[in-house]
This record gives structure tokens, sequence and C-alpha cells, in this order.
């Protein structure tokens, strides 16, 4: 099963904002981390993920800070800020509501 | 994310970063971060088992198509698709040599400023109350142009050693300027201010391509830098006169007259020191931005040649003479040149291995045009010429208006060689180059000869 474009699409901000919630991370690691959770079912080409990243930056989520990674290489590394928090839960509470109503509909199904 | 041992894999990722880098919207940062991300799934992926060059494959695949992801980027960061003008160029360049370039083009933009008042100690003043004395007309370029020479030999790299003779030509104009003694109203004074910035160019022209002015395109180099120059420096007088306006309206407010500033330091200070900063935007610019000039040319040639057929047409359907005044000569030389130019900046931006076009044709129909004319006119002015006599805006007219035309003629005879598929379009572009610098001796003539030849009439 593969989750839609249009649904891949709307769940990108929730799903960025909570794996930084649970610490700061980076683009890679952010992907690593999706997959992981979501058992391969929600394939992100790697690149889009990095314009969501920097509309988050600007909307101010999150924050961003350039430092060395364990290579020496420079990475950017990700920050979610006070804003994000506030914008994760209002995200959060939606996506219960749409996850509650549907979840109504189909049980109702399943008992006709 | 790290540094692979396998060679090939690492010239990938170079060609990868190559690609990625060209697209616009994408900035160094930017691929810097993508790049660190590939690096990592590749780690990750060779790692697994997967030899370098299948590993590049997924990872590339998964980072997703080219287009798609600057499209992305694009959308998010839209005010990237207007290139930026001004400071540092990203990337390549280490930024220190564009702060010491910044010092050094604010210094000779003051010493531009600073020269032009330094007559004023030698009472040679400029106030809004006192006419202009004619010296800073006589003079004007050479308050600006042995500075601009001096950024070019420092900026393109040229030896100071090799450079000095550049000063030559300065001190030559400097001599041929100053040395006459004019009367009042004198034509052959008003021929030398105008021609000695078109004689004195020739030599920023010179340091422009550091001496070399036959060598690799140079010259033509040297044309698109002067067209973006105009350009710019209109562009600037224009912000500069909304400037002055304020300047003049706010101390008027509080009751203070600011006139003597405004005409006797920002005017003259601020005219002189704009070329050296339209100079440094040009070249700052020049790999960034869409040339102006040639943009102008498209817009422009169709116009002139309608105009011009149409002036035609109705000369021939109305049968009306040439109304041969003073000015006729000049008003001619002005379209000669300015088709001249259009000329000239179409063949700076094209592409001289493309096959010919319609705009190719449109352009051999504007000369055309603009020899009969100017045919037509000669015509009418040789025919009254012997109860003109020569003065010397007659002979200095009639000159420039032979050495355009010889210009335009054999332009045209290349066009149509070119359009018949008989020529490349490279020996039209020659033959523009080849020219420039006899616009620049003759104007050298009518400075230093004319008025000693007229009597300083």
């Amino acid at each position: 099963m593969e989750v839609t474009k249009d649904l891949v699409a709307a769940s990108a901000t929730p799903l960025v904002l909570a794996v930084l919630a649970e610490g700061d991370s980076y683009g890679y690691a952010i992907i690593k981390r999706v997959a992981e959770l979501s058992g391969g079912h929600l394939q992100w080409t790697d690149g889009m993920l990095y314009p969501v990243l920097h509309r988050l930056e600007r909307l101010g989520y999150v924050a961003a800070k350039w430092s060395a990674s364990e290579s020496g290489r420079r990475r950017k590394y990700y920050r979610i800020t006070r804003e994000g928090r506030a914008q994760l839960a209002a995200q959060r509470q939606q996506w219960q509501a749409v996850d509650g109503t549907l979840r109504g509909i189909w049980m109702k199904a399943c008992t006709v | 994310m790290k540094t692979f041992a396998d060679q090939p894999l690492e010239e990938q990722i170079a060609q990868w970063r190559e690609y990625l880098r060209r697209r616009r919207a994408v900035n160094g940062p930017d691929v810097e971060e993508l790049e660190g991300h590939l690096r990592d799934q590749l780690a990750a992926l060779t790692e697994s088992g997967l030899a370098g060059d299948e590993a590049f494959l997924v990872a590339v695949k998964r980072m997703g198509s080219l287009d798609a992801l600057s499209r992305e980027f694009a959308r998010e960061h839209s005010e990237r698709l207007w290139k930026q003008l001004v400071m540092a160029p990203e990337g390549a360049e280490p930024a220190n040599t564009s702060h010491v370039e910044t010092l050094v083009v604010l210094g000779l933009a003051v010493a531009a400023a600073l020269a032009i008042k330094v007559p004023a100690l030698f009472g040679f003043r400029i106030g809004p109350n006192e006419e202009l004395p004619l010296f800073y007309f006589r003079n004007a370029s050479l308050f600006v142009f042995p500075l601009l020479a001096i950024y070019f030999v420092w900026k393109h790299g040229w030896s100071v050693a090799g450079s000095l003779w550049l000063a030559l030509p300065f001190a030559a104009g400097a001599v041929f300027a100053n040395v006459f003694t004019f009367p009042k109203n004198s034509d052959t004074e008003a021929l030398s201010i105008l021609h000695l910035p078109i004689a004195l160019w020739l030599v920023v022209g010179f340091a422009y391509v550091r001496g070399r002015w036959f060598a690799d395109g140079g010259r033509m180099n040297f044309v698109r830098f002067s067209g973006e120059l105009a350009i710019y420096y209109v562009l600037i007088a224009l912000g500069g006169g909304v400037l002055t306006g304020f300047t003049v309206m706010m101390f008027q407010a509080i009751d203070v007259k600011a006139e003597w500033f405004v005409a006797g330091w920002l005017l003259p200070c601020g005219a002189a020191g704009a070329v050296i900063i339209g100079s440094w935007l040009v070249e700052a610019k020049q790999s960034v931005i869409e040339n102006m000039a040639p943009v102008l040319t498209r817009l422009f040639t169709p116009l002139f040649t309608i105009l011009l057929l149409a002036f035609l047409a109705t000369m021939a359907w109305t049968g009306n003479p040439i109304n041969v005044k003073r000015e006729v000569l000049i008003a001619f030389d002005l379209l000669l040149a300015v088709v001249v130019g259009l000329v000239l900046y179409a063949a700076s931006a094209r592409d001289p291995q493309a096959p010919p076009d319609f705009f190719d044709g449109l352009q051999l129909m504007l000369v055309l045009c603009a020899l009969v004319a100017d045919g037509v006119a000669l015509f009418a002015i040789a025919a009254r010429i012997s109860e003109f006599g020569f003065t010397p805006n007659r002979v200095a007219a009639l000159g420039e208006n032979l050495i355009l035309l010889v210009n335009l003629a054999w332009s045209a005879w290349l066009y149509a060689r070119f359009l018949r598929h008989q020529g490349s379009f490279a020996v039209l572009e020659r033959w523009q180059v080849a020219y420039l610098p006899v616009y620049s001796v003759w104007a050298g003539l009518v400075v230093a000869i004319f008025p000693p030849v007229f009597g300083y009439r």
C-alpha cells in the first residue's frame, strides 16, 4: 500500500514537526525516522523534504543552524521553536478530528 | 555524511552537484544541504552492500528529479528567480576579493568626485548663480576616464609597468583640450568638447582589454560593457535627480538655501562618481543579469525600420524635398549613429554560429532604409554645399556622416552575403569591432586639428 501524493503532502508538516519535537535533527535523519515510524508506507521523495523544511523555517516553526557533523562536513540541523510546538498541537487536534470522524463511519460500517 | 574513497563515485557526486547548482531557485547552502543528504544516503546504501554506482543510482532516484525539485524550491523561494544584483556574487569567488573591490571602487569614486572640485581651488568656481566655466566641459572626460582606466588595470590584473603608456593619450587629451585659446562662442571649442570623450573612450577600452585589443573577443566585451554602462548611468542619473529634488525641497521647507550645495557639490561630484560606480555595477552583474542593451535593440530595431520605411514612403508619395537647414545634417548623423548602434548591439548578443533568421533580415532592411534616407539627405545637402561654405561644424558633420555611411554600406553587403549563406556572421561582427577605432581616431583629429585649421572660430 502506498499513501497518495496529496495525503503525503498534507501530512508532511505535522510529521516533520512531530519528529523534531522528539529532538533536534537533520534532513536525512528525519526521512529515516518517518520511514521507520510508518513501516515504509510513507515514501517521500527525499529532495521534497527540504522545501518543506525551508517553508517551516520561514514561518518560524523551526530554526536551523549549521554545525559540524561527525564526519567533519557541515550539516544543517533543525530545531522546533515554541511557535512550532503550538502549530504541532493545533495540527494534532485537526488530524484527530479527521481521524475520529473516519473511525466513526468505518466502525458503523463494520457493525452494520 | 562522508567523503568516499571510490573516485568515480566522487566524480558522479560532483557532476550531480554541478547540475543542481545551475538551477536558479537552489542556492549555494541548499546545494550543500542536499549534497549532504545524498552522501548520507550513499553511505547507508554502500554499507548495506550496494556497489558505488548502484548506490548512486538509487540515491539519486530517491532524491527525485531535479526539475521537480527545483520547481518546489522555486515555489518556496520565488524571490530567487529575480536575480539579486549588488554585492558579493555567490559561490566560487572568495569573499575577501569582493570586499577589496568595494573599497577600491569607493576610493576611485571619491577620487573622481574630488578631482572635479580641484579646479575650484584655482578659481574655476561652480555655483548656482555663475555660468559653469567651459573649462569643465572641455575637461569633463579627463576627470573620470583616467580613474576608470585605473580601475580596469587593477581589476583585470594588468601590470602597472605595462599600462603606464595609457597615461600618454590622456596627457595628450589634456594638452589639446586646454592649449588652444578659444574666443567666445567658438564652434571649434564646442566640437572639441563633444569629441574628446569619444576619442578617450578608446583608451578606456584599451585598459578594459588589458592592451590586448585584438585578442579573445575583448573588443566586443568592451562594446557590451559600454552599452550597459550607458543604461546604468541613465538609471543612476534618474535616481540622482530625485535625490536632488528632495534636497532642494526639504531644505527650502526650513528656509535654508541648498542650491550652492546642489550645484557646487552634489551634481558635479555625483555625475563623476556615478561613472565609476556604474562601471563597477556592470562588471559585478555581467554574469548575473541579462544584458539590457541587446534587449532594447530587439525592441527598437523593428520600430526604427517602420519609422524609416514610413519616412521614405511619405517622401516618395508627397514628393516633398528635404528642407535643408543647419540641423538636417546633424539629425541624419544621429540617425546613422543610432542604426550603427542597433547593428552593433544586435551583433553583440548574437550567436555567430546560428543560421540567419527573420531578425537578421529585419536588420538588413533597417540598414538599407537608413542608407537610402541618408543618401537622399546628402544629395539635398550637396546641392547647396557651395552656398554653405566650409565651417568646422559642417566638416565635422560631413566627416562623421561619411564614416558611418562606409560602416553601414559594408555592413549591408556583409548582411546580404550572410543571408544568402555566402558568408558567416562572424565576418560582420569582426567588421563592426574592427571599425571601432575609426570613430575615436576621427574624434581625436577633430579635437587636435580642427581648432588651428579653422582659426579657432
